[in-house]
């Protein structure tokens, strides 16, 4: 581009005028327009019988289903990330065997359907009687206990739930392994670090930021399967709030219970996500943006 | 051989040690490195073809030649980050990645082949910083994982590598907000935190900018006063003419020819040395 107008002299500085999106102010009017909408309806509108929401909000039945969907979650998790761990390591071992296991062990449980899993393991007892625990082919037994009292619904769920999310957590971790850059490995190698010292320090701490976003949607998704355990009849938050609403025929209430309860889950899910993302970001952007808190604080001190 | 190392109070800046370093002194010794009859092949392609070396302790060696030569494998093989088909190499008599008894060589455990690369400072082209570990923690590292010294030493340690390489105000930086060049000095001192006999540069001015290239090459220079055995692969010739003791020429995975600086720089007898040094000065 050439501009063939005279140089503006220094002491008379320009105005800049900043650009203007007539569009972007009809797309605020729309958005605005959509939400007046819903937030009348949901408002006005009786049949979502409000006080009858407000009643069973924090009502100990529904606590305890939530508080059960909340331990489901955090023990699918734990189980979920230490069993998906040692399954990324043995699927990127150089031990043949180890690694075909683990490949099949993931192939197994991404096949099949969660439901069907857990309705399996429910009637183990029916493939075997007893649960034992020895050197195959000998004599020789360690434990052995029947298995109808080993595996109650809390521990079939448990198992289900630990069991499948550990087969696409372990695909998630390996991922991120192998995202790491080969010269890292190299790098560590060449300062003759130990390989647990090189996995844990080196190459872990930054495959998590590769791990992280689709850890936590496995997680959030992890979170709202558990519901799935309603066909063991464990009263988990779902489960429990379908129970009460056949009794008391109030449908839609009792579902936006749960509905807020889950929105609720996913918030704090999301917004530790954030927090976690932001501290394993250290070092690798240039500069870290102030958290929403910070930007709010920075805001208040700024103004007068 | 292990106790080699035990002697973190020496540091670069001493006169150059005798030819043959005794191996279990209390200074700091210069590794001599030996090469023998080394072949290497990748597939069908060979990397080194027949490689014999010696690389006198204390010395600079600069390594030249066309790329895929074989010059960075020949780096890497020294510190056992590529295992070779045949021949070997010692560092001071022992066998990098074997153990000899009797006239047979046992493979080494990967244990033992991380304490052997212990005495190999090892720097990348591209630097290979741990990018999620500050400066100062990526230079202590290594010895205190080795249990070389204790974290308070360490971090003294690491304060007078980072005086050798000019970056003490870095300590606390992140590498990745760090020039190319200062991430490459960065990688020298996490390299020399190890103290190690035996300095490995492969093309360590090959990613900078031109303008960097120099406060990198000036930290080697400086290294090859101290009397640590170094060997640098670069396509840097002034650099070799400067400071290199020994000049070594690579072409399809054997070595061409060796000499001085300005024997093979100035009278190459080969005509492939000079044809690579026409097309490169």
């Amino acid at each position: 581009m050439t501009d063939s107008s005279p140089r503006p002299t220094p002491s008379a500085p320009l105005k800049v005028v900043p650009a203007r999106y007539p569009l972007r102010l009809l797309g605020a009017v729309f958005a605005l327009f959509i939400l007046l909408a819903i937030v009348q309806s949901v408002a006005t509108n009786p049949r979502w019988e409000w006080a009858v929401f407000r009643q069973w909000f924090f009502n100990p039945v529904i606590l305890e289903g939530l508080g059960r969907t909340l331990l489901l979650t955090l023990l699918g998790t734990v189980f979920g990330i230490i069993f998906g761990t040692l399954l990324a390591l043995a699927r990127l071992s150089k031990s043949y065997l180890l690694n075909s296991l683990a490949w099949a062990y993931i192939w197994l449980f991404r096949s099949l359907p969660l439901l069907l899993v857990l309705i399996v393991l429910y009637n183990f007892s029916y493939l075997y009687d007893n649960l034992s625990l020895g050197i195959p082919f000998t004599s020789i037994e360690f434990f052995k206990h029947p298995t109808v009292d080993l595996l109650d619904q809390f521990t079939v769920a448990v198992i289900g739930l630990s069991a499948v999310q550990s087969a696409y957590t372990a695909e998630i971790i390996r991922g991120g392994i192998v995202g790491v850059e080969q010269g890292q490995h190299e790098a560590a190698a060449a300062l003759g670090l130990p390989g647990y010292r090189r996995t844990f320090r080196i190459i872990l701490p930054q495959a998590l930021r590769a791990i992280i976003p689709t850890g936590f949607n496995e997680v959030i998704g992890l979170a709202k399967g558990t519901s799935i355990v309603y066909v063991l009849a464990m009263p988990d938050l779902f489960y429990t709030v379908q129970v009460l609403y056949n009794r008391s025929q109030q449908v839609i209430p009792m579902l936006m219970v749960a509905t807020v309860w889950y929105l609720v889950i996913t918030t704090v899910l999301s917004v530790l996500q954030y927090y976690v993302e932001r501290y394993f970001s250290r070092g690798a952007t240039r500069q870290v943006a102030p958290t929403p808190l910070q930007r709010l604080r920075l805001w208040r001190t700024a103004k007068p | 051989m292990s106790e080699a190392f035990d002697l973190y109070v020496t540091r670069p800046g001493q006169a150059a040690p005798e030819a043959v370093a005794p191996p279990r002194t209390r200074t700091q010794t210069a590794g001599r490195i030996e090469i023998s009859n080394l072949s290497k092949s990748f597939g069908l392609h060979k990397a080194l073809n027949d490689v014999s070396l010696t690389i006198e302790p204390g010395t600079v060696t600069v390594i030249l030649g066309p790329s895929g030569s074989g010059k960075s494998t020949l780096l890497r093989t020294i510190n056992h980050l590529e295992r070779v088909d045949e021949g070997f190499i010692q560092i001071d008599g022992d066998y990098v990645g074997y153990r000899r008894k009797g006239d047979k060589l046992y493979e080494l455990k990967e244990k033992a082949i991380l304490k052997q690369r212990i005495h190999c400072g090892y720097v990348f082209q591209n630097f290979n910083l741990f990018p999620h570990m500050t400066v100062l923690d990526n230079i202590i590292e290594a010895p205190i994982v080795h249990g070389l010294l204790n974290r308070k030493q360490a971090i003294e340690r690491a304060y007078e590598l980072l005086d050798t390489v000019g970056l003490r105000e870095k300590a606390n930086a992140w590498p990745r907000h760090l020039s190319g060049g200062q991430q490459q000095r960065i990688a020298i001192a996490r390299a020399l935190a190890l103290n190690p006999k035996v300095m490995l540069f492969d093309e360590p001015t090959s990613a900078l900018d031109p303008e960097l290239v120099g406060e990198v090459l000036d930290v080697i220079k400086k290294l090859a006063e101290s009397g640590v055995t170094l060997v640098v692969v670069t396509h840097e010739i002034g650099f070799a003419r400067q400071v290199a003791d020994r000049v070594v020429f690579m072409v399809d995975g054997a070595v061409v020819e060796t000499g001085s600086a300005s024997q093979v720089l100035d009278n190459p007898r080969h005509q492939r040395t000079r044809r690579f040094l026409e097309k490169v000065l």
